[in-house]
């Protein structure tokens, strides 16, 4: 995987979803990978300022923090920030996070995209030791959910 | 309770062998299958298989169930699931955050157009 892409169809405005994404309130709302709380949010949502978000992930009861900085603000059209790992993971280096609203009838049209993780990816498949596995586990998976 | 670090511990160790990976996709391939008919395909001994076979279960990975004389293997979903939502760290993550942060935009929506009224 080198990049992930997500859409979402919002019901509500650009601006308000742009401050949502961008703002350390708005982030204090949603961002981590389950319902584990966010503990600490900095953001300074300008091109050359910086955010840091520090939460919990019930998962595996553990602390991660990410941060990095804000490449590109137009608001309330595009946000695109670097990445990076603190804690929680071994650092892989910099990814790249971009977002981009698009007016609909609706509301927002949300496109997600999270690039250049080629270097994590091949990073993680070493460290765990088990290279190549990774598609045979995915096949695996995909008939073990069938049952 | 065994905590979630440790299972996923077990599952990778368990799955970092390529004789159990085998055995694995075997399972997957036909489900319920006995231990001699596992061990058939591998140029090993049974005992050896039958280690294999514990590493597997204490993992979680596979189940045993004994029938008369035929002990048969079959293959556990939930660690291999487990596994794959940590791999799958960006996906789980990102879409987990978006659908909080779909709800949470739409209710700032309602709660501005409640102020403008």
């Amino acid at each position: 995987m080198t990049s992930l892409t997500l859409v979402r169809r919002i019901r509500a405005r650009p601006q308000i979803v742009f401050d949502a994404v961008t703002t350390a309130e708005g982030i204090a709302q949603w961002w981590g990978p389950d319902a584990g709380p966010v503990l600490a949010v900095e953001s300074d949502p300008r091109v050359g300022g910086r955010y840091r978000v520090r939460f919990l992930r019930m998962l595996d009861n553990t602390e991660y923090e990410s941060s990095g900085e804000f490449l590109e603000i137009v608001r309330p059209e595009r946000v695109v920030m670097s990445w990076r790992w603190k804690d929680g993971v071994p650092d892989p280096g910099e990814s790249r996070v971009e977002i981009m609203l698009k007016t609909i009838p609706e509301g927002t049209e949300l496109t997600f995209m999270h690039s250049q993780l080629q270097d994590e990816e091949s990073r993680r498949s070493h460290e765990g030791g088990w290279m190549g596995a990774l598609d045979k586990l995915e096949a695996l998976y995909g008939a073990a959910d069938a049952v | 309770m065994v905590n979630c670090q440790e299972r996923l511990d077990r599952t990778f160790k368990a799955l970092a062998d390529t004789t159990r990976r085998a055995i694995l996709a075997q399972l997957e391939r036909t489900d319920g299958v006995s231990i001699s008919e596992l061990a058939e395909p591998f140029a090993i001994h049974l005992p050896a298989v039958m280690k294999h076979l514990d590493v597997l279960r204490e993992a979680g990975l596979v189940t045993r169930s004994k029938s008369g004389r035929t002990v048969t293997v079959r293959l556990r979903a939930q660690p291999m699931r487990e596994a794959m939502d940590w791999l799958q760290l960006y996906e789980r993550f990102w879409s987990s955050s978006l659908d909080r942060l779909t709800s949470y935009a739409e209710s700032k929506e309602a709660e501005t157009r409640k102020k403008s009224r």
